[in-house]
């Protein structure tokens, strides 16, 4: 008997399937969802890709921010200022939006990745909010009070409002999609193995020749620039932005936080879970307001002392299910009879 | 001279940012804790000082002699029940805990009093003014600040002069030894988080004397905080305070400038130091 190391399970290879089949009829949705669903549908993709990319930031590399809504609302601010003032079509100034984001996170970085720990936490946050007071001073762009996209700029993506509203939700899930297997791609990779091996120890990950500040920098530009491609789509979604709105902590890393804890923060499955769970609790519970927030603080608090790998890690340690293949499992071969 | 006015006022206001900081400063001296709900609980004895005064009719600053007490047990409790299962080498459950205990104090005050802005009425305090060398200085502020020097002294002596401090102290060292020299941990760690929130209350009284307050403005009350400590430099309560100093410094002076720009220069100042000095201006501990 021999034994082989693979990536792949059943479960993996069943959930793919269902995954492709699964998308094809979202992909449709357009013809079958009412406006309202095709809205919400959208926003549950967004919140999605927010989940995955604090996931990958927080779960992986250890960089726990709470000021993601700076790349968000910045992502959202480029698509107005790029449409209104330089004249690009909307989806050019969302992608130009995120190279922008990429480059401004660099020297972000150099200077908050001094902090350690929750204090970088709490570095991230007045990042943000030197974001929101930056673009609150911008008077072109309303100020304070925000503004709202041209019409021409909404004409310019879409003639027809059923047909803008088509193309945004393909771009919400196509930009999902996307964040996915980016993420998933890039943990397989020998960059997320280093980014594992960081995560785990990362006094042995230097030992063994790893450079975690750089490791770490990848992850922290490339989730900036994704972070302000969906703050474009939020806010293409939205036709109007305020720094207020586009700056929110509640709104863009509260939410997308208690996602990806209530569902299992460190897996990919954790974040499209909680974005379930946290959409299903949203519709029934939305009634209740700020009821409805705090019964949310505490499901978040409760599962991260009682449950830390959230509602995927219970289900993964008793079924020991993976989705997403990318653990190493060892095999025994029974097939083999020359042993 | 009004410049000069300028910056006297923002060293007054640092006072108030070096109350903000204190009790964070506290609390990550003792167990590394960084309570994100910390500007949220300013708030809240903010709230308890405003129903207090209502409800029985005395000056906010009498009104101390009940919330700081009601904030100390809130601490103990809250570090025996919730924060000490947190505390260990994953910096992640502890800061995900105390994010989540924010929202929940935001939204538990904003159903209990509605998002209006609220303000405590401390009387003719709050208008009373002496003139100081030519320039006129507000009573309230100059009060604050005296709190203020007065606070991080009592807490500098708590430190290195009392039994509590060698304890506080022992456990931040290493907490096994302390253990068995017979500490636990897990009352030292109470105590830490309840004499934190005690300032924390002389903090949020003061605040809602001095302006007008809503559930919502916690997140600003923890920025102030976090960056006067980080200016003065991590684990030294002086430093804090000359950090707070800065802080206000650089808003008053900003605001002089453009009242929108009054946020922005104190987050500016807090970043040029960051990458002129990231220890601090005046560190005590290496990390």
């Amino acid at each position: 008997m021999t034994a082989r190391i693979s990536r792949t399970s059943r479960s993996a290879q069943v959930a793919m399937v269902i995954a492709a089949l699964g998308l094809i009829v979202l992909a449709a949705a357009p013809w079958w969802a009412g406006r309202a669903d095709l809205r919400l549908l959208g926003e549950i993709y967004l919140y999605l890709s927010l989940a995955m990319l604090w996931n990958l930031m927080a779960g992986y590399a250890g960089l726990v921010s709470v000021g993601q809504q700076a790349y968000v609302g910045f992502g959202g601010y480029m698509l107005f200022a790029l449409t209104m003032f330089a004249g690009l079509h909307p989806i050019l100034a969302i992608l130009a939006g995120g190279v922008l984001a990429a480059l401004l996170s660099v020297p972000i970085a150099a200077l908050i990745f001094r902090l350690k720990g929750a204090y970088f936490a709490i570095g991230t946050w007045v990042m943000a909010e030197v974001f929101r007071l930056s673009f609150a001073q911008a008077s072109s762009l309303g100020g304070g009070s925000g503004s709202s996209l041209p019409v021409d700029v909404v004409k310019s993506f879409a003639a027809s409002r059923s047909g803008r509203e088509a193309l945004s939700y393909w771009l919400a899930l196509g930009a999902a999609v996307v964040v996915i297997a980016c993420v998933y791609l890039f943990l397989r990779s020998n960059r997320g193995l280093a980014l594992t091996a960081i995560r785990d120890s990362e006094v042995a990950a230097a030992g063994l020749g790893i450079n975690i500040w750089r490791t770490k920098l990848e992850v922290y530009v490339v989730t900036s620039a994704f972070t302000a491609i969906i703050g474009g789509l939020i806010f293409l979604q939205k036709l109007r932005i305020s720094p207020d709105a586009a700056f929110s902590v509640n709104d863009w890393t509260a939410f997308v936080i208690f996602i990806v804890v209530i569902g299992g923060i460190g897996t990919l499955e954790g974040p499209i879970i909680g974005t379930i769970l946290f959409f299903l609790l949203r519709e029934t519970l939305a009634d209740l307001g700020t009821t409805y927030l705090i019964v949310l603080g505490l499901v978040a608090i409760g599962i991260m002392l009682k449950a830390p790998k959230g509602v995927w890690g219970l289900i993964r340690s008793r079924f020991d299910l993976e989705l997403f293949p990318l653990s190493y499992r060892v095999k025994s071969d029974n097939s083999d009879k020359g042993a | 001279m009004d410049w000069i006015s300028a910056i006297v006022q923002g060293t007054l206001l640092g006072g108030l940012y070096a109350l903000f900081a204190a009790g964070l400063s506290l609390i990550f001296g003792v167990m590394r804790l960084v309570n994100i709900a910390h500007g949220d609980l300013i708030v809240l004895a903010a709230y308890m000082g405003l129903s207090t005064t209502v409800m029985l009719g005395i000056h906010p600053f009498v009104a101390l002699l009940i919330v700081a007490p009601a904030m100390a047990g809130i601490g103990y409790v809250l570090q025996r029940g919730i924060l000490n299962r947190t505390l260990g080498d994953d910096i992640l459950p502890p800061l995900l805990v105390t994010f989540g205990l924010s929202v929940i104090l935001q939204n538990a005050l904003l159903e209990a009093y509605s998002a209006d802005p609220q303000k405590m009425n401390a009387g003719v305090i709050e208008t009373a003014s002496v003139p100081v060398g030519g320039l006129t200085l507000g009573v309230l502020p100059l009060l604050t600040f005296a709190i203020a020097v007065a606070v991080i002294a009592g807490l500098q002596f708590i430190f290195y002069r009392t039994s509590l401090g060698r304890a506080f102290r022992a456990t931040s060292d290493n907490s096994d030894i302390a253990q068995l020299m017979g500490l636990n941990k897990a009352h030292v760690f109470g105590m830490a988080m309840a004499l934190a929130l005690a300032v924390t209350a002389i903090a949020g009284i003061l605040l809602g004397v001095r302006t007008s307050f809503d559930p919502s403005v916690g997140g600003a009350r923890l920025i102030f905080g976090f960056e006067a400590v980080i200016i003065g430099g991590l684990g030294n309560l002086w430093g804090t305070l000359a950090g707070g100093v800065i802080l206000g410094v650089a808003q008053t002076l900003g605001a002089k400038i453009d009242p929108g720009w009054q946020l922005l220069a104190g987050h500016i100042a807090f970043l040029v130091v960051l990458a002129v000095r990231p220890q601090g201006l005046f560190p005590r501990v290496a990390h």
